[in-house]
């Protein structure tokens, strides 16, 4: 990380950011996991591990990330699965055994599994 | 191998519903809560992405110290912890107080039961403080602030410990930030589990090393503070609205929620409720609707009876208060108070006195101890409230409640004390006629209080599968095969699991 010398670095740090996608090779799906404590104890340890595995098995790339708590505790384990310019869309109480119908459908078909969907995350969030 | 696979079209639209559209979410205006849920906290360049600390830049850089202070005073922000206090003027205080040095210190020892708003930013979006905080000790002029959070928060600590970490390695943080030859350096203390350390001065005495006790005030902490010097102690959640605001300017800020009551309040909604969760709502938004609309009501069909504001040192409020708006002013006239933003939710099946009990329980045991109303009058408070559930309260244990009450409010030395008898007064208030039916009629009216209801199996209905013998911890059911069971009143310890086992529904309570 290189220090930031004055107020217009911080800007073109932002700007830079912005235009930067979130994964290192463009096109990667990427998945966000509640990891907040309200995440955790419901289990979205284990569900991180089995979504980890998942790719493996398939010979996948995604970009992995933990997030924090976005209010609706009850449906935690969250799990927002984003494909290159698609909505980011939520599910909730994401178990590990319902990782691989996730993967398979969501990532490798393009297919929403309707019947675990919270919603999608507006791009304006 | 790598793909780019996409949706479907038809897959995505038009079923799928965008989150400002889900009731959940529908009420609530995100300003703290902005970035939970959303980015990564353990990245500053995801925080920054998101105009992170492009508030402290502009404070730094285009601000006088009194400009922030004037825009925090216009913007109406009042204090997240519970009092309410105006920011703004609080700050004000600091940076007028002439003593140096200075320090910012954030109260972030979240100790109510039920409660977790202030582990949540700190978890996912510590930034967020770490910036409110930077831009406050700009303000007040600091160049040191402590975070005071509970050790019972791992998660939330090491989430702070890394932010710190990467907003000092970009100049954020530390020496001379941004070149503007401001300087400020945050610290991490970790409490050691008393709730009294939520009280600032017992907060401050924990920080220097001493035992958690709170002291009289005058002086209040922005003359005389931590290590005697000029202090500003504000809760998680205050900090992390202020980039926001003087980002977004204090216009728009007094432009959300009540008139006396600006911006937005974080609630944890628990209990008895649908939807648990953290919610983020424009004050004077009714209960009705935080219940109701974004809680989605009381689960299994059953009925609101009361909800808990402020914990332990709140106040419950009854269905007919469902229409009191939420803000600081409304709701102390109507008997409960902010608090932090705990809102505990009870159905028809909590007993309101053991309710008060759980939560007398809690605040008299956290007394510190220092002064006596306190610690000897949350005792006395507890006895006589256990002698109402236990069946042996008599008409003047309502006396003495009121009386005891009234001195602890009066004579305790630090809000622990003065708010310890809240829950029992406000159950009191609203739900008089559940203490008279203990007291009078020797009856729990939710069928808990275990010194007043008895266990009974309906004979008619019982098909003796022998299921309740089998899990009875106390071997007080007796019966054989197909054969109506009995239960020994004497032996049975009231538990309930009796009543829970059954398939036919053949355990009465009463």
């Amino acid at each position: 990380m290189t220090r930031l010398e004055n107020a217009e670095g911080l800007t073109r740090l932002r700007d830079t950011l912005q235009k930067k996608p979130r994964t290192e090779k463009p096109g990667l799906p990427v998945i966000s996991i509640g990891m907040g404590t309200c995440g955790l104890a419901a289990g979205a340890g284990e569900t991180y591990h089995a979504i980890q595995e998942e790719l493996e098995k398939h010979n996948l790339e995604a970009v992995i990330r933990s997030v924090g708590c976005i209010g609706i505790c009850v449906l935690e384990p969250l799990v927002d699965i984003q494909l290159a310019g698609q909505p980011r869309i939520t599910y909730a109480n994401v178990k590990p055994s319902h990782v691989p119908r996730l993967i398979e459908e969501h990532i490798l078909k393009g297919q929403v599994v309707h019947e675990w969907v919270v919603g999608f995350v507006p791009p304006d969030w | 191998m790598s793909q780019t696979p996409t949706l479907n079209a038809e897959s995505v639209t038009p079923v799928l519903s965008s989150y400002s559209d889900l009731p959940f979410y529908r009420k609530q205006i995100r300003i703290a809560l902005k970035n939970c849920g959303i980015i990564d906290p353990k990245k500053i360049d995801e925080y920054i992405a998101r105009d992170g600390y492009r508030a402290l830049a502009r404070a730094l850089t285009e601000l006088s110290p009194d400009d922030v202070i004037t825009i925090i005073k216009d913007s109406g922000l009042r204090g997240r912890g519970g009092a309410g206090f105006a920011t703004g003027i609080k700050w004000e205080f600091c940076r007028r107080s002439r003593a140096t040095p200075k320090y910012v210190i954030c109260n972030a020892d979240e100790g109510d039961p039920g409660a977790f708003m202030d582990r949540s930013i700190l978890e996912g979006d510590p930034h967020s403080l770490v910036e409110g905080m930077t831009i406050a000790a700009y303000a007040i002029g600091a160049r040191e602030g402590y975070v005071y959070c509970r050790a019972e928060y791992p998660l939330a600590i090491a989430h702070l410990k890394m932010a710190i970490t990467q907003a000092n390695e970009y100049g954020l943080l530390g020496e001379n930030i941004l070149g503007t030859g401001f300087s400020f350096d945050l610290h991490i203390k970790e409490g050691a589990g008393a709730f009294v350390c939520g009280e600032e001065t017992a907060l401050m005495a924990s920080i220097e090393g001493r035992r958690g006790e709170p002291r009289p005030r005058p002086p209040f902490p922005a003359a005389s503070g931590l290590w005697r010097k000029p202090s500003n102690v504000n809760n998680v959640k205050s900090y992390a609205m202020t980039p926001q605001i003087v980002l977004k300017g204090a216009e728009w800020f007094s432009s959300i929620g009540a008139p006396k009551s600006p911006g937005t309040a974080i609630f944890a909604l628990t209990g008895k409720i649908n939807n648990t969760g953290l919610i983020e709502v424009p004050m004077g938004i009714r209960l009705r609707e935080i219940i109701y609309d974004i809680g989605g009501g009381i689960p299994d069909g059953k009925t609101f009876k009361a909800v808990q504001t402020g914990g332990p040192l709140g106040g419950c409020l009854p269905a007919s208060a469902l229409d009191t708006a939420v803000d600081f002013d409304s709701l102390v006239e109507a008997g409960a108070t902010m608090g932090s933003g705990g809102m505990i939710v009870v159905d028809e099946d909590t007993c309101m006195v053991e309710f008060a009990r759980y939560f007398l329980t809690f605040a008299s045991a956290e007394s510190c101890g220092k002064c006596v109303p306190c610690r000897i009058g949350g005792q006395r408070l507890l006895e006589a409230l256990s002698r109402i559930t236990e069946g042996n309260g008599t008409p003047l244990d309502l006396d003495e409640i009121d009386y005891i009450s009234n001195n602890m409010k009066e004579a305790s030395l630090c809000a622990l004390g003065q708010l310890t008898p809240g829950p029992v007064l406000a159950s009191l208030r609203f739900f008089r006629e559940e203490f008279e039916a203990h007291i009078y009629e020797k009856r729990c009216p939710a069928k808990v209080c275990k010194g007043l209801i008895t266990y009974s199996i309906i004979a008619e209905k019982c098909e003796g599968c022998m299921v309740c013998i089998r899990n009875c911890s106390t071997d007080a059911i007796t019966g054989s095969k197909r054969q109506p069971h009995v239960i020994d009143v004497e032996r049975c310890s009231r538990c309930g699991i009796c009543a829970t086992v059954c398939k036919f529904d053949a355990v009465r309570v009463e």
